[in-house]
C-alpha cells in the first residue's frame, strides 16, 4: 500500500467503476486495527458519561435527590435539564418535542433525566443508579391496539394519498376483502452502540466524534444545546459498526450531552452507553397496525384499496412523519391500484420515540399490499404469485401511483419472471404439495415476493450532496465527501468513481473521515441515496479538477483539449503518453489549482405533501425473492429450506459490495418478520433490551440453499453515478418472502382455504397460534 | 492439614508475553483489561452479556496434560478465572512482517466484513475452528458461529470465508501449532500447585489449590461468590454490577472436572461428572452414551458460552430455564453436594425446593451430578423450543424417559419439563395418566388434558402461557411419534432436505 508504482502500460486502472474491489477497510477490520470512536486514544483526562433513566413510563418528577450520585466515587458532574446552556430540544425536524433531559415530565420508561460525568465509565454507571427520583405517576399508552387512529393524539400532521374514489370502486367491486394487520417493530442492534466523545477547544469550539450517520445534523443539535453557532462546532466519524437506520437521529442526544459536559468541565468527555441502556433509550422501527379493504373481480385484478397505516412513534415526532409518510408511498409495493385511498396515522405512544430503519417505513408500507394480496388469493382460490403478476404496474399504462408519479422505469415483470423459472417455482410447488400429503407434522411452504421501492429522500432539499477532492503533487488523490461510512461500502464506491474519473488506481485515492469542517450542509446518509448523491458529487469534483488539467495540457502542449485523454495511470497529450502524477507536478508548477469542491442535485424530482402529489422519486429499484420454509407444526418452529433472489442494481458500482448488502439486507429483513420481537411489559417497560433476549438471526438462521443474483442487464434508466442504483434498502423487503412462505405453511393445515392472516414478527408462538386457529377454523 | 502457600499474584500468558498481576479485583473482566490496561482494542463490546461475540478471544489451557484453545467472551469472563492460562487476542494473528493470517485473509477475499465491528470476533471463532477442523462442514461453521452476531452480511459471505481458510495456509504450520511444546511447557511451569490470593476486605479473589481448599475454603467463607463459567455470574457484574467480592474461582480445579464412568450396583452404568465440567468437555462424554444430549448441548448458548459454562453452574444455578436439569431429572439423576470434607447424595429433582431456592446448606457446593445411562430398548428423548432456533434461552423445554412393558403398556415414564415452573419440574399427573396404559396416541392425547395439573406456566418476554402450555404437550406428541417408528420427519432441522 506504501510503497505504490502505478503501472503506465495498464489497460486498466485497478479498482476503478464495476470492479469487485474489496471493503477499503476490510484488512483493517479483520486485523482489529480498524479504530471505531471507543478504540481512538483518549485524551488525558478523558471523563466518562452516563444515562440516568426513568423508572416510570408516565408521569410528572415531583422530586429529584441526586446527593447519592453526586458523592458516589469518581462523580465529577451530575448533569440535569437546567444545566444545558442553549436549548433542551434534540427534535429533528424542528417540532420541540423532544427533550435531551426530560425537564420535569417523563414519557417513557428509560426516559433520560440526567447524566452523570465521572472519572471512569465504571463509576459513572455504578452512580446513575443511586438517585431517589420521586414521580407523580400518570397513565400511559405504550400500545396502539387500543387507539383510533383517526382520533387519537398524534406526533405529527399525517399523511393521505388519494387517486380516484377508492370508496366507490370498493363498494362497486364484486367481490371484497377487509382485514387487519399487526406488523412488529425491530432494533437495529448495530453492533457498535451508541457512542460520543467531545473535545472542548477554544472559544466556543468543541469537536464532536460521534457514531452517527448524520454529522450535519449532530452539528445543528449540539450547536442548539450550546447556544452555539455551527461554526464552532467540528463533528467527525471515520467509520460506524453499524448504523441501519439507528444512527440517523439518535446520535443527537449523546453528543450534545458529551458536548456539554466536555464545556463545562474544559476535558475531554465520552458517553458509551451499555447496550441495554442503549435498546431501551434509543428509538426502533416502528410497528404498525394496517387496516385495510379492497374490491376486486373475480379474475383477482384490484380494484380499489384503502389503507390506514397506524403506526407507534412514541413520545415524540423524531421522524416519524417522513416514515409514516413513506409507508404510504409502498402501500402499492409493485401493484397499480386503480382507485386508492390511504391515510397515515402517526400515533403518540408512551414508550420511546420511534426512527429511522433501513426502509423508513417502506416495508410495512408493502406487507399491508402484500397481505392484500394473499387475501384475494385465499379468496379465489389461487396461487397467490398469480394475483401479484396480474397487478404488476404496466409499463405503457396502469402505471400511475397512488401519489401520481408515474412509473417509467418498471422492470418487476422481468424480474419476476426469470425469478419465477430459474427458481423452478412450479416445479417445487408440485414438490410440496407432495411432500405435505405425506408429512403430518413437518409442512413445508413456498412464496415469491416482489420489491419496488423508491429512491430519493421525500423531504426535497435533502437530495443534495457535496465532495471535496484534493490531487497532490504526487498524484495521489484525498477524498472526502458528506457521506458517512457504516459497513456498506460507501467510501469504496465513491474512491471508485473518483479513481474512474482520473482513471488512477483505487489505492491511489485516500478515503478520509467525514468531518463538517470538510464538507458542510450534509444530509443524512439514509435513504440508500449514498453513493447515488455523494459518488456523484465527487464524480462532479474530479471532473472540475480534470478540466483544468485538460486546458492546462491543451495550453502547454499546444494541442486541441479532445487530444487529451485520462489512460490508466497517465494522460495522453496528443501523441505522447505523460504520467498522471507528472502531469499532475506540471500543472502544479503552472499555478493550476488542484482542489475542487464538488456538488450534486438530485434532478426531476418534486413533492406537494398537501396535495400528496408529485414526483418524490427518481427512480424505482426492483428486485424479487423465492424462499421455501419447513414449519413444525407441534411447535411453530420453522427453517428457511431455501432462498433464490434476483434484484437489480443498475450497473453496479462494485457488484461485490451490492451482493453482500442484498445477502445482509435480505437477512435482516427476515430477521423483522421472524424472531425479533419487541416485547413490553404491563408496566411499560420494554423487556427485550439484549441479544439474551432480542433474538436477531444467527448463521444458523440464513436460508440453507441461499441463490443470490443481480440481474446482469439492470441500468439506470436515469443518468445516476455510471447508471448505477441504490442498493442500501430495497434488499430488506426481499424478507417478505419468508413471512409469506411461513404463511403459506400455516395455510396448509386447513388444505389452503383459509387466509392464515399471520401478523408480524411470525415468531414460533405466532405460528402455532395460527396453525391452531386455522385448524379449529377449518373443523367449522 | 496445613493451609497451602499462598501466593498473591495471577499469572497467564497474554499473546506473546508473561502477565503477573497483584493488583486485579475481583469481578475485573478480561474484555477491560485488554482494551483499558493493555490498549489492545482489536477485541470489541458488543454486548456485555456473552450473547453477541464481538469480545471473542481464545483462552489456552491445559486439560489433562493437553493444550486446548477454546473461544470464549472475554467480556464476562473473569481476570481471576485466567491464572495458569494462554489468553490469545486477534492482535496476535498477523504474522511478524504484518502478514494477515489465513483466517482473516480468506474474510477479506470472500467480503466477510462490512462494518467490521463484529469481525475481530468471528476472525477468533473461525480460528479456533479452524485449528479443531482444517475442512469444516457447514453444520460445523454454523455451530462455531452461534455464539457470534453480524447484523450486516447475512453470514453467507462469513461461511464462504470459513470453507476456504485451509486454501491460505495449513492448521498444522500455525503458530499456535508450533508452539504448542513450549506453551504447554510455560502453562505447566505456570501451575505451581498454589492457592491465589489477591485483595483484602470488599475486594478479595481467591483461586483454591484445589477441590479440597475450596471446600475448605467455602466452609469459612459461605457467603463468597462460586464462579466457575461465569456465564451467569459475569452478567451479576456487568449488568447488575453487583458486588461480588469474595469470589472463588473454580473453573480451573482439574478435581471438578473429571468424567468417569462407573458400574452401578444394579444393571446399568452410571456416568458421574464433576460440577466443574463444561459443557464442550461433557458433550463428547454424555452424548456418545446418551445420544439425545447431543442436539440439546449443540442448542445450549453459543460455542464461547459452551467453552465457559459448566453442568455444575447450570444446576447450582437453580435457574427455572437451565437447560440440563430437566433433561437429568427424567433420567434420574443424583447430586453429590459437599461441605467441608462431608458429602450427601441427593435426588437432583429434590435439589430444587422454590424459585431461586437449592437444598445447599451455607458452605456447601455442588460436586458431581451422577448420570444414569438409560436401558437400551428404553426411549428417551429431550426436546427444546425457543424464539430463535440456536442461542437462545429456553421457552419451553421437554425431557422424556419411557420403559415399555413387553405388551405395549408404559412400564415407567419420567417427565421433566423446563420454563413451565419457578424450577425445573416433573409432570407427575401426565406420569400418572400414561403408566399401566398401552402407548398409543390416544393415551397420549387422553395425557395431554393434564398437563394443567402440572403446570401453570408464566407470559413473559420469551413466550405466552398459552403457547408454553400448548407447546409442552405437544411435545409428548412428538415424543410419542418418535416412538412409533414413522419415517416422516417430527421436527424442522439444518440438514440440507435430499
Amino acid at each position: 500500500m506504501t510503497t505504490h508504482t502505478p503501472d503506465l502500460k495498464a489497460a486498466r486502472i485497478a479498482g476503478g467503476v464495476a470492479a469487485d474491489q474489496r471493503h477499503d477497510s476490510a484488512h483493517k477490520h479483520v486485523a482489529g486495527t480498524a479504530i471505531y470512536i471507543d478504540d481512538m486514544p483518549e485524551p488525558a483526562g478523558t471523563l466518562h458519561g452516563c444515562l440516568g433513566l426513568a423508572t416510570v413510563t408516565h408521569g410528572d418528577i415531583v422530586g429529584m435527590d441526586l446527593s447519592a450520585v453526586r458523592g458516589a466515587p469518581g462523580i465529577v458532574d451530575v448533569l440535569t435539564a437546567s444545566d444545558i446552556p442553549g436549548e433542551n430540544d434534540i427534535s429533528p425536524t424542528g417540532r420541540h418535542d423532544e427533550p435531551v433531559l426530560a425537564d420535569g415530565k417523563v414519557q417513557f420508561h428509560g426516559q433520560p433525566i440526567f447524566c452523570v460525568i465521572a472519572e471512569t465509565r465504571e463509576q459513572a454507571r455504578r452512580a446513575s443508579r443511586l438517585a431517589k427520583v420521586e414521580y407523580k405517576e400518570l397513565p400511559f399508552v405504550t400500545d396502539i391496539g387500543g387507539l383510533d387512529p383517526l382520533k387519537d393524539k398524534l406526533v405529527t400532521p399525517p399523511l393521505t394519498l388519494k387517486r380516484g374514489d377508492a370508496a366507490a370502486a370498493i363498494r362497486n367491486a364484486p367481490r371484497r376483502v377487509k382485514g387487519k394487520m399487526r406488523v412488529g417493530g425491530q432494533e437495529h442492534f448495530y453492533l457498535e452502540g451508541h457512542i460520543a466523545m467531545a473535545v472542548p477547544g477554544e472559544d466556543q469550539d468543541v469537536t464532536v466524534y460521534c457514531s452517527t450517520q448524520h454529522p450535519t445534523e449532530v452539528q445543528h443539535m449540539v450547536g442548539h444545546a450550546l447556544g452555539a453557532p455551527s461554526h464552532a462546532v467540528t463533528v467527525e466519524i471515520r467509520r460506524m459498526g453499524g448504523g441501519f437506520g439507528g444512527k440517523e437521529t439518535q446520535g443527537n442526544q449523546f453528543a450534545a450531552l458529551v458536548a456539554i459536559a466536555a464545556k463545562k468541565l474544559g476535558r475531554a468527555v465520552k458517553i458509551r452507553p451499555d447496550r441495554d441502556d442503549d435498546m431501551i433509550a434509543t428509538g426502533k422501527r416502528h410497528d404498525f397496525l394496517i387496516d385495510y379493504e379492497a374490491g376486486f373481480d373475480d379474475d383477482g385484478n384490484i380494484l380499489g384499496v384503502d389503507y390506514i397505516y397506524a403506526a407507534r412513534c412514541g413520545f415524540s415526532s423524531d421522524l416519524s412523519g417522513p416514515v409514516t409518510d413513506r409507508a404510504l408511498f409502498h402501500c402499492d409495493n409493485s401493484y397499480f391500484y386503480p382507485a386508492v385511498k390511504a391515510v397515515s396515522a402517526p400515533l403518540y405512544t408512551n414508550t420511546v420515540s420511534n426512527t429511522a430503519f433501513r426502509g423508513f417505513g417502506g416495508p410495512q408500507g408493502m406487507v399491508g399490499a402484500e397481505r392484500v394480496i394473499d387475501e384475494i388469493a385465499f379468496a379465489l382460490g389461487k396461487d397467490p404469485l398469480d394475483i401479484r403478476k396480474r397487478n404488476f404496474y404496466g409499463t405503457e399504462d396502469r402505471n400511475v401511483t397512488p401519489y401520481h408519479q408515474t412509473v417509467e422505469d418498471n422492470v418487476i415483470g422481468r424480474i419476476v419472471n426469470e425469478l419465477e423459472a430459474s427458481a423452478d417455482y412450479a416445479g417445487r410447488r408440485r414438490t410440496i404439495q407432495a411432500f405435505n400429503a405425506n408429512s403430518r407434522f413437518v409442512k413445508r411452504g413456498m412464496a415469491l415476493t416482489p420489491v419496488k421501492f423508491g429512491i430519493s429522500f421525500t423531504a426535497t432539499h435533502y437530495n443534495q450532496a457535496g465532495a471535496l477532492v484534493h490531487v497532490y503533487t504526487d498524484g495521489s488523490v484525498h477524498l472526502n465527501h458528506g457521506g458517512t461510512e457504516m459497513g456498506q461500502g460507501l467510501n469504496t464506491k465513491v474512491a471508485q468513481v473518483v479513481a474512474e474519473e482520473f482513471q488512477i488506481d483505487l489505492d491511489q485515492v485516500k478515503i478520509t473521515a467525514t468531518t463538517t469542517g470538510k464538507v458542510p450542509n450534509t444530509s443524512a446518509t439514509a435513504a440508500s441515496s449514498g453513493s447515488d448523491l455523494n459518488g456523484m458529487a465527487a464524480q462532479n469534483g474530479a471532473r472540475q479538477i480534470k478540466d483544468r488539467l485538460v486546458a492546462f495540457a491543451a495550453k502547454k502542449y499546444s494541442i486541441p483539449a479532445d487530444q487529451v485523454e485520462f489512460l490508466p495511470n497517465r494522460v495522453r497529450v496528443g501523441n505522447q503518453e505523460i504520467a498522471f502524477a507528472d502531469l499532475v507536478k506540471q500543472a502544479y508548477m503552472a499555478r493550476i489549482q488542484l482542489s475542487a469542491a464538488g456538488f450534486y442535485k438530485t434532478p426531476k424530482i418534486h413533492w406537494d405533501r398537501d396535495k400528496g402529489q408529485g414526483h418524490p422519486f427518481y427512480y424505482f429499484a426492483y428486485g424479487a425473492a423465492c424462499s421455501e420454509v419447513s414449519v413444525d407444526t407441534l411447535t411453530g418452529e420453522y427453517m428457511v429450506e431455501r432462498t433464490d433472489i434476483l434484484h437489480e442494481t443498475g450497473r453496479s458500482l462494485n457488484p461485490a459490495i451490492d451482493l453482500g448488502q442484498v445477502e445482509g439486507g435480505f437477512v435482516q429483513g427476515v430477521g423483522w418478520l421472524t424472531t425479533e420481537e419487541l416485547w413490553w411489559d404491563d408496566k411499560g417497560r420494554l423487556r427485550t433490551h439484549a441479544p439474551s433476549t432480542y433474538k436477531i438471526p444467527l448463521a444458523s438462521d440464513r436460508p440453507k440453499i441461499f441463490n443470490v443474483a443481480l440481474a446482469d442487464w439492470s441500468e439506470n434508466a436515469e443518468p445516476t453515478v455510471h447508471r448505477s442504483k441504490a442498493v442500501g434498502e430495497p434488499p430488506f423487503m426481499l424478507g417478505m418472502s419468508v413471512f409469506h412462505a411461513l404463511s403459506d405453511a400455516v395455510a396448509s393445515v386447513a388444505d389452503h382455504k383459509i387466509c392464515p392472516r399471520l401478523d408480524a414478527p411470525a415468531t414460533p408462538e405466532r405460528m402455532l397460534m395460527a396453525i391452531e386457529r386455522l385448524k379449529t377454523e377449518a373443523v367449522k | 492439614m496445613a493451609k497451602p502457600k499462598i501466593r498473591s499474584e495471577l499469572r497467564f500468558l497474554l499473546n506473546g508475553e508473561d502477565v503477573a498481576l497483584a493488583d486485579v479485583a475481583p469481578d475485573a473482566t478480561l474484555l477491560d483489561f485488554l482494551r483499558l490496561s493493555r490498549s489492545l482494542r482489536g477485541t470489541k463490546e458488543g454486548c456485555a452479556e456473552g450473547d453477541c461475540g464481538a469480545c471473542t478471544v481464545l483462552v489456552g489451557r491445559l486439560s489433562g496434560g493437553k493444550l486446548v484453545y477454546e473461544s470464549v467472551n472475554a467480556c464476562i469472563r473473569f481476570l481471576g478465572s485466567l491464572d495458569g492460562t494462554h489468553v490469545v487476542t486477534v492482535e496476535h494473528l498477523r504474522g511478524e512482517s504484518g502478514q494477515l493470517h489465513p483466517v482473516q485473509q480468506a474474510m477479506v477475499d470472500f467480503h466477510g466484513s462490512q462494518c467490521g465491528f463484529c469481525t475481530p470476533g468471528f476472525v477468533m471463532s473461525l480460528y479456533a475452528l479452524w485449528m479443531k477442523s482444517p475442512d469444516p462442514s457447514n453444520a460445523e461453521i454454523e455451530k462455531a458461529l452461534q455464539g457470534n452476531l453480524c447484523r450486516c452480511t447475512g453470514y453467507e459471505a462469513i461461511v464462504r470465508a470459513a470453507h476456504a481458510i485451509s486454501s491460505y495456509g495449513k492448521a498444522a504450520k500455525d503458530p499456535l501449532a508450533v508452539e504448542r511444546k513450549a506453551v504447554t511447557a510455560r502453562l505447566e511451569q505456570l501451575r505451581d500447585g498454589l492457592r491465589v490470593e489477591i485483595g483484602a476486605g470488599r475486594q478479595r479473589l481467591i483461586v483454591p489449590a484445589d477441590v479440597a481448599d475450596f471446600a475448605r475454603l467455602l466452609e469459612a467463607e459461605p457467603a463468597a461468590t462460586v464462579v466457575a463459567g461465569s456465564t451467569d455470574v459475569g452478567l451479576w457484574v456487568t449488568k447488575h454490577m453487583r458486588d461480588i467480592s469474595p469470589v472463588i474461582f473454580i473453573g480451573g480445579l482439574d478435581g471438578l472436572k473429571t468424567i468417569s464412568e462407573d458400574k452401578d450396583a444394579g444393571d446399568g452404568k452410571i456416568i458421574s461428572i464433576g460440577a466443574g465440567v463444561t459443557y464442550t468437555e461433557a458433550f463428547a462424554a454424555l452424548a456418545k452414551r446418551i445420544p439425545a444430549f447431543g442436539p440439546l448441548f449443540d442448542r445450549i448458548g453459543g460455542e464461547q458460552v459452551r467453552n465457559m459454562g459448566t453442568i455444575g453452574g447450570n444446576i447450582a444455578n437453580g435457574s427455572p430455564i437451565g437447560d440440563t436439569p430437566p433433561p437429568l431429572i427424567a433420567l434420574g439423576a443424583m447430586l453429590t453436594l459437599r461441605k467441608g470434607k462431608a458429602r450427601r447424595t441427593i435426588p437432583l429433582e429434590d435439589f430444587f425446593i422454590a424459585y431461586g431456592r437449592q437444598d445447599r446448606q451455607p458452605g456447601e457446593f455442588v460436586e458431581a451430578v451422577h448420570v444414569p445411562v438409560p436401558d437400551e430398548g428404553t426411549h428417551f428423548a429431550v426436546h427444546k423450543v425457543t424464539k430463535r432456533r440456536d442461542e437462545d434461552i429456553t421457552a419451553v423445554l421437554g425431557a422424556f424417559h419411557l420403559t415399555l412393558a413387553q405388551d405395549g403398556t408404559v412400564a415407567d415414564v419420567c417427565i421433566a419439563y423446563g420454563g413451565m415452573a419457578a424450577t425445573p419440574k416433573r409432570a407427575y399427573a401426565v406420569e400418572k395418566a400414561l403408566i399401566g396404559q398401552p402407548w398409543t396416541e390416544a393415551t397420549v392425547m387422553a395425557a395431554m388434558d393434564r398437563y394443567a395439573e402440572d403446570f401453570a406456566p408464566l407470559t413473559d418476554m420469551r413466550a405466552s402461557a398459552e403457547y408454553r402450555a400448548m407447546a409442552a404437550r405437544n411435545l409428548l406428541l412428538r415424543f410419542h411419534a418418535e416412538t412409533s417408528g414413522t419415517r416422516a420427519p417430527l421436527t424442522v432441522t439444518r440438514e440440507k432436505a435430499a
